[in-house]
């Protein structure tokens, strides 16, 4: 399942990037991307975990950048 | 400038005046009974605070999850390290600096994301749904299928649908580029997205507002940004081992020096902190895809999708172009080109006599005939009509024998007649044994297919290349009309394929090339060259589908624009390469040659990104020649 969510206060690229890179290495994703242009993130992941797969998701994105909300 | 923003500048203004302040009572000597003291930064940590405690913040927060090669801690460990060894003017300095940069890329970015955004600004905000004769207003996502929705005038298209009352002038601008309005009236297809001139519209809806053209054509472009061009994967890589590779350099810079060759521990340090100053791969990591951005949206602008930035650099490369004939420089349709009546025949009759006899025919040939005539057939006239395959028709027309086929055909029924050479297909007339001319029906060249392959070779294409499924004959007269160097005729389907497959063997280097199509049968070509591009005829879903760039109306002279777009886009993107690598290098020599200061490093690396993403700027505007 595709699914994506509009990001809230993503102030720096690089960030994105990591972000990005960390999340692909999260075990039940197939793709991600974040495009710090847009402020979206695009998910395609296992469609039977997504809830507890976007949970490890909220966490990465905490790690690099504390100050960005994923709005769900 | 948003609050956030207003906050940020008023932070720097003060630290700057504060630190600027200070600068100059350090230097006249009013803090002469502190210099020399251990306390004697205090002072510059008030204009560092003011600017840098929230970087210090993010920073703190950062390494308890373990992200060591942050640039806010490496911000922070580089002005640390700059008041250790004494430089406090510097640590404070190099943290207003590196706000200004962050301030502005900031701002700039969100400039130029409210600049693409306008340009898509066709998303429907409401939709007015008759609800027991009352007109509520809706969000187009809550409207579904078959309901009837009323459009006032200046108002936008909801959803695609079918008119049910009214007529109007539809301003498609935003989606197709074109200042033409188009006029719909009862039964015509409307397209969401475009914007309702002076009636008022009653329309039945055909999609949901998901499927209808405007959301398509919003994912489209919002998604075009994921797949990412090959340049952009390159500085994606560079970046991730970029700041690791310059972190340790700054780490040995600071120890081995005055460790082994007994340097002087403030010097290196100092040295060091030159290094994390420029750490940050910033001006890169924005101002790539900022640039292809700006392109895609430049193309959207004059109604052209471009589905992925990896399409775009691809466009920038190509030397060939492959053209489908029918439908793409061809209008598709076959009309009467040329009536060659016999002395004492009137055109007039001529074309009665032909569309009579062909009443009964489906022929596409029979069609055009028809709309040629224009004038409502009396069947009564016509009778004993008789098809005779591959030749034509024989047939009563008020009572005399009437014959309408090829030259065959008056042969076959000993009839004399002149050939005619002319290039198309040949109807050749006959009453009662009597040859009374003939009538050229032919695919009519597009408007302004002529000037848009100019364009093309202008704008740096080398190759025009013509497939069709047509005679030698007729695609050489066309090929021969618009002057395209290759043409390959008589082909079926698949090969063109094959066909395009070729001409992929033969590209060298970079070189890439497109095939353009209409979409209709053509999906495994437009699939199988580098970039596939398709005349969308607006909400065709096929093409759509198939094609990497979707021309949103039938225009091809867009063609070459958009291959202007693409090399302008590349060479911006390449020339912010160019500086944002070359200046950090330089920097980063100078650094460990101790001939630059952290002042220089931080000019240099907040001047760099400033204008590399200036520069990136530049691909959304397009040049109107």
């Amino acid at each position: 399942m595709k699914k994506k969510f509009n990001l809230q206060d993503l102030d720096c690229a690089n960030c994105a990037a990591k972000m990005e890179a960390n999340i692909k290495k999260i075990d039940g994703v197939n793709d991600a991307s974040v495009s710090f242009l847009t402020q979206k993130m695009t998910i395609d992941a296992d469609d039977a975990r997504f809830d507890e797969i976007m949970k490890e998701v909220v966490k990465v994105c905490k790690k690099v950048e504390p100050d960005c909300v994923i709005l769900m | 400038m948003t609050k956030k923003q207003k906050k940020m500048l008023a932070r720097i203004i003060i630290a700057f005046v504060l630190e600027a302040a200070l600068m100059v009572l350090y230097k006249s000597g009013k803090f002469g009974m502190i210099e020399g003291k251990w306390y004697e930064f205090v002072p510059f940590t008030v204009p560092y605070l003011i600017a840098g405690y929230d970087i210090l913040i993010h920073a703190a927060k950062n390494i308890v999850h373990g992200q060591v090669f942050d640039e806010d801690f490496l911000m922070m460990i580089a002005t640390f390290g700059a008041f250790a060894i004494g430089e406090y003017e510097e640590a404070a300095g190099v943290m207003i600096f590196f706000q200004i940069g962050e301030l502005f890329q900031n701002y700039a970015v969100g400039k130029s994301r409210a600049s693409i955004s306008a340009l898509m600004d066709i998303a429907p905000e409401y939709a007015n749904v008759e609800e027991d004769g009352e007109l509520v207003e809706k969000d187009p996502d809550e409207v579904h299928v078959d309901e009837v929705i009323i459009v006032k005038p200046g108002e936008k298209i909801p959803l695609d649908g079918v008119v049910l009352e009214g007529s109007s002038l539809l301003d498609t601008s935003s989606l197709t580029g074109e200042s033409v309005p188009r006029s719909v009236r009862e039964g015509d297809d409307v397209i969401s997205g475009c914007v309702n001139g002076s009636g008022t519209l009653k329309v039945r809806v055909t999609r949901e507002y998901e499927d209808s053209t405007v959301s398509r054509i919003l994912e489209l472009v919002e998604n075009a940004s994921i797949r990412k061009a090959p340049v952009e994967n390159f500085i994606t890589t560079f970046a991730r081992y970029y700041t690791p590779a310059v972190t340790i350099g700054a780490v040995l810079l600071a120890l081995l020096p005055p460790l082994f060759f007994g340097g002087s521990w403030a010097e290196w340090i100092r040295r060091a902190c030159t290094f994390l100053v420029i750490s940050c791969p910033c001006a890169l990591v924005i101002s790539i895809p900022m640039g292809f951005f700006g392109g895609i949206g430049a193309a959207s602008k004059i109604g052209v999708l471009v589905k992925g930035s990896n399409f775009l650099q691809a466009l920038s490369d190509v030397k060939t172009i492959v053209f489908d004939k029918t439908g793409t420089l061809t209008k598709g349709e076959f009309r009467v080109t040329e009536m060659l009546p016999q002395l004492g025949v009137t055109e007039e009759e001529l074309l009665e006599k032909a569309a009579l006899s062909e009443n009964y025919s489906g022929h596409p040939i029979a069609a055009a005939l028809k709309s040629a005539y224009g004038k409502k057939i009396d069947s009564a006239r016509v009778s004993d009509a008789e098809e005779i395959a591959g030749h034509g028709i024989s047939v009563k027309v008020d009572g005399k024998n009437c014959l309408a086929g090829n030259l065959k055909l008056l042969k076959l029924k000993g009839v004399e007649a002149q050939p005619c050479t002319e290039i198309g297909t040949v109807v050749y007339v006959a009453e009662e044994g009597r040859f009374l001319g003939c009538i050229v029906i032919s695919d009519v060249i597009k408007d302004g297919a002529k000037d848009a392959l100019t364009a093309m070779k202008k704008a740096g294409v080398q190759k025009t290349v013509m497939l069709t499924g047509d005679k030698k004959e007729t695609a050489e007269n066309v090929a021969g009309v618009l002057g395209i160097d290759e043409v390959h005729a008589e082909l079926l389907p698949a090969d063109k394929v094959s066909e395009v497959e070729r001409i992929l063997g033969t590209e060298t280097g970079k070189d890439k090339t497109a095939f353009v199509g209409d979409g209709i049968n053509d999906a495994p070509v437009l699939t199988r060259a580098d970039v596939g591009i398709a005349m969308g005829t607006l909400g065709s879903d096929a093409a759509i589908e198939a094609a990497d760039i979707v021309l949103m109306d039938d225009d091809i002279t867009k063609i070459a624009s958009t291959v202007k777009i693409a090399r302008k886009t590349l060479s911006i993107v390449r020339q912010n390469i160019v500086l944002a690598l070359g200046v950090k290098f330089i920097v980063l020599i100078m650094g460990a040659l101790g001939r630059a200061s952290m002042w220089l490093a931080m000019f240099a690396d907040v001047g760099v990104a400033v204008l590399a993403i200036m520069n990136s700027m530049r691909a959304l505007h397009i040049d109107r020649k």
